[in-house]
């Protein structure tokens, strides 16, 4: 029951933005979001504690669909991601001046909501409804409050929604076939299925449409450069920092325990796919101009990596998995709005036309280079555990793929050096570049700090989430 | 059967309450006649019974269905008052027939008796066919109710035919009679051509591919209340009626007929969606999508043992968010003279309660949750899948995915372009129904037992 009044607190939190009028939403959003925190940190210590978390109430007779919220190890810390990053997300936005500021902000809140939903939900339907709410708020913040050409923003942004409802339709026939064999949604009855090879092969390609288009595989992700461009970064934040993760832990959580044989049958071309992800986005990333567009394909790089650290279906691989999403949230978080603070000086995205911010403001610059160094995942970064963790399994896999996927690191190190270098380094620039605000300094301390701390004592997150992956590799290995 | 005696004289006092002037109060009297007609409808759901010789059969079907058109004609009426404002004089008349239009309406889905039925449709034909042409010095509205008048008539004259082959085979027009001896082994060749007859004549009402033409130019001619009943009371109902004659009259629907059915609905589906991609007027865009909504409903057909649960809830969802997207279009669209999606643009900016509402309701037409629409489609497809129509199935989730390419492009202008002119006014009734209605939508998507339970 406790779990409901969280997903109550961020719903009210987005309604009482709305309502708060244009000058106060901010704050009100920040409030609420922290409140959202703050109490999923109590949730955090119930669950510790050993209470069970777990609600299940009847919600519609024909078709039998339960409100079932599930609260392990794993969707915990998904939540707690969430619940962190929204606030940062909200304050990240105190520089900006939005035009009708209560409905963005408000929106934000709402997705939060959404997503933690999706974290949440034990029924596969309540899941569904969930994982396409929060697709409606990130339509309408991309498109409204995004930047460049209008008319190429709404093809992009409208590219982006049918695409994602496509793949999630098919989802939702693959749960409406599981229900016609098992006679519930429940994650625990879908679980005790037994279904046969051409059955699970025919649910993994559907619920894999799905997933892939959000996390994006390789060659889902043709709309992913486009929109992480043109939303606005609060937009983009929640596209890459939540919202992919969303993916990546449906594959987990739903895909590999109802479809293992399917998983394992076709193992090699899954993690080929996500590895040509890693390579694909690191080569492409090498050659963008402008800031926001090598971000999104230097993310499309890690989470093909993360992806294919999931199907290895070892408990190496889940775990890296899970680590390297909590971790790369924070970083994309922290380097998208590394973006918009130059942004907001210099008003261009174009890596060409900055350069020389070093002198100008040396505490921003060795904020930004320790973001660029956890990006590509320097030891003692939170990055680092999860991402050897994940090569780790890929190497218990098949040699090559290691290889392969340690490209990232070292492509990766490439391309995002070679950025800094440009953008930062060099002579003193001709336009003045104002010191970091106190708000954005705040924000950008704070995300290291959570990197470099994890990434020295990452003990209390995988013993949070070790159980649960093990619960999960019995449902794959049955 | 008490509902039909009370509609009948619910109308004739809507003409009455013109002769003795008291034409401001017509439209609260009317709408509160129509909800003591409701309470009354409602009263009979567990009172099942025949009346005058089998001529009315009341059942949980017929007042389910009976009270959400008696609902939507609440609505309807509600909308007239804004939109007569310039013909007072004759607004007791257009409220009138809407009156007989509902009890036409209720005939169609409470009969016992072909003969009955006959009379419902023509009763709700006629009713439309003067409300299509009711802009009378507009030369497109006289279009519309010329063509809809003599496409409808020849389509009555298909009914006619099939009822009089059904009349042959089986030598009464009772459907109770009819159902009994459909079940012998020996079925006379007649029967199963009157049924094809009729169903085609209903395709016809409804709507459904290749008995489509009509549609897009009825519904961009009418005025936009006229097109309102058509595309949310007129459809449903015909919808309606087409499931209870198949239902009331063979148990069994053979494979071949199901074959049918499924090559229509896929062509409903598929002509209506691609139709309407093209569109730049929002009536005709509202036209096909019926047209595909419409193919949707056909599915129930595939398991008429227990999709009536399922008929009235896509049957309410659809006709709710319908109701709800022509408050909003009524309002933006007064004065001026037509319905393109230019006039639609910087809604959001303007009214944004109302641009809200109607994004709700395409959401809901589109079929994403937690509208009721989201859960009509599930229901339909997933009994759909268990009638072992797969194939079906898919094409209706690849049709969804098209559907929401259309139905953004109204909420993009919405959203996306700066206003042209100027909106004024806020008028109540309008306002109050596009809220009424997309909140009923709402509860029905959170509550979807509350009408799916109504019928077994």
């Amino acid at each position: 029951m406790d779990v409901i009044y969280l997903l109550v607190l961020l719903l009210v939190g987005a309604l009482a933005t709305y309502l708060s009028g244009d000058k106060l939403a901010s704050k009100v959003a920040l409030l609420f979001s922290l409140g959202a925190f703050g109490y999923s940190l109590y949730l955090l210590n119930l669950l510790e504690a050993g209470v069970n978390l777990d609600y299940t109430a009847a919600w519609i007779t024909k078709p039998n669909i339960a409100f079932a919220l599930k609260t392990d190890g794993l969707a915990m810390a998904m939540l707690l991601l969430t619940t962190a990053l929204t606030p940062m997300i909200v304050f990240s936005g105190f520089g900006n001046d939005y035009k009708n500021a209560r409905s963005i902000y408000a929106l934000i809140l709402f997705m939060s909501f959404a997503m933690a939903g999706t974290f949440l939900a034990a029924d596969g339907l309540l899941y569904y409804i969930f994982w396409e709410l929060a697709l409606i708020p990130i339509y309408f913040i991309a498109l409204l409050w995004g930047n460049g050409d209008a008319e190429e923003r709404k093809k992009a942004v409208l590219k982006f929604f049918i695409y994602t409802l496509g793949g999630s339709l098919f989802m939702l026939t693959g749960f409406v076939y599981l229900y016609l064999q098992a006679g519930s949604f429940l994650l625990t009855d879908l679980y005790q299925l037994r279904l046969s090879c051409a059955q699970q092969f025919w649910i993994f390609m559907a619920f894999f449409l799905a997933y892939a288009i959000k996390i994006p595989i390789i060659p889902f992700h043709t709309w992913q450069a486009k929109v992480y461009q043109k939303a606005p970064t609060v937009g983009t934040m929640l596209l890459s920092g939540i919202m992919l993760k969303m993916g990546l832990y449906s594959v987990l959580r739903w895909q590999l325990p109802i479809a293992p044989l399917a998983a394992k049958g076709h193992q090699y071309v899954l993690i080929g796919l996500s590895v040509a992800g890693v390579i694909y986005g690191s080569i492409v990333a090498l050659r963008q101009k402008d800031l926001k567009k090598l971000l999104a394909y230097s993310s499309l790089a890690h989470v093909g990596l993360i992806a294919a650290g999931a199907y290895t279906l070892t408990l190496d691989g889940l775990r890296g998995a899970v680590l390297q999403m909590i971790a790369h949230g924070f970083t994309v978080v922290g380097l998208f709005f590394v973006a918009e603070i130059i942004f907001r000086r210099y008003e261009t995205r174009l890596i060409a036309e900055m350069g020389g911010i070093r002198q100008q403001t040396p505490k921003f610059t060795s904020m930004f280079l320790l973001l660029v160094l956890a990006s590509v995942a320097l030891p003692s970064t939170f990055n680092f555990v999860g991402e050897f963790t994940v090569l780790y399994s890929l190497f218990q896999v098949n040699l090559g793929f290691a290889i392969l996927g340690g490209l990232t690191i070292i492509l990766g190190a490439y391309y995002m050096l070679k950025m800094f270098q440009h953008a930062m380094l060099g002579e003193v620039n001709a336009k003045p570049f104002a010191d970091v605000t106190f708000n954005e300094g705040l924000l950008l301390v704070l995300i290291v700090a959570v990197l470099f701390f994890f990434g020295l004592y990452s003990k209390p997150i995988t013993d949070l989430i070790s159980p649960s992956i093990e619960n999960i590799l019995i449902h794959i290995n049955r | 059967m008490n509902t039909l005696i009370a509609l009948v004289g619910l109308g004739v006092l809507c003409l009455l309450f013109e002769i003795i002037n008291l034409r401001k109060l017509l439209v609260p009297a009317t709408i509160l006649g129509l909800l003591g007609v409701l309470a009354l409808t409602v009263s009979e759901y567990n009172m099942p019974g025949s009346y005058y010789g089998n001529m009315i059969a009341v059942n949980a079907f017929s007042v389910s269905f009976s009270s959400l058109f008696i609902v939507l004609t609440i609505f309807l009426i509600a909308l007239s008052h804004n939109f007569y404002e310039s013909h007072q004089s004759k607004l007791s008349d257009f409220i009138a027939i809407k009156i007989f239009l509902l009890s036409g309406a209720v005939a169609m889905v409470s009969f016992g008796n072909l003969a009955m039925f006959f009379l419902g449709i023509e009763v709700l034909s006629i009713s439309l066919y003067i409300l299509a042409a009711s802009s009378r010095l507009n030369l497109k509205s006289n279009e519309a109710g010329m063509k809809y008048f003599l496409l409808g008539s020849f389509a009555s004259g298909i009914i006619l035919f099939g009822i009089c082959m059904i009349y042959g085979a089986m030598g009464t027009f009772d459907t109770t009679e009819i159902a009994e001896l459909s079940r012998s082994a020996e079925l006379p060749i007649w029967f199963p051509i009157g049924i094809a007859l009729v169903t085609i004549g209903m395709f016809f009402k409804i709507a459904a591919v290749p008995f489509h033409f009509w549609a897009p130019d009825v519904y961009e001619g009418s005025p936009a209340l006229t097109t309102a009943t058509m595309s949310t009371l007129a459809k449903v109902t015909a919808m309606a009626t087409l499931f209870k004659l198949l239902t009331a009259m063979n148990a069994e629907i053979s494979y071949q007929y199901q074959i049918v059915v499924v090559i229509v609905s896929m062509a409903s589906m598929t002509v209506g969606n691609i139709m309407a991609l093209k569109q730049a007027n929002v009536k005709r865009m509202l036209a096909f999508s019926g047209i595909s909504h419409a193919g949707y409903m056909l599915m129930t057909l595939l398991s008429t043992n227990n999709s009536a649960g399922n008929l009235l809830y896509y049957a309410a969802a659809y006709s709710l968010s319908g109701i709800a997207a022509f408050a909003v279009i009524l309002y933006v669209c007064k004065n001026r003279d037509n319905e393109d999606i230019v006039n639609f643009h910087g809604l959001g900016k303007t009214n944004p309660l109302l641009a809200a509402i109607l994004t709700g309701a395409l959401l809901s037409m589109a079929g994403i949750p937690i509208f009721a629409g989201f859960f009509a489609k599930l229901t339909l497809f997933s009994q759909t899948i268990q009638a072992g129509y797969l194939v079906l199935v898919i094409v209706a989730v690849v049709n969804s995915i098209i559907s929401v390419g259309y139905y953004f492009k109204l909420i993009l202008a919405m959203y996306t372009k700066e206003a042209d002119k100027a909106r004024t006014g806020t008028p109540v009734l309008i306002y109050g129904v596009a809220i009424v209605s997309i909140l009923l939508n709402l509860a029905l998507g959170l509550f979807p037992s509350l009408v799916m339970d109504l019928l077994g």
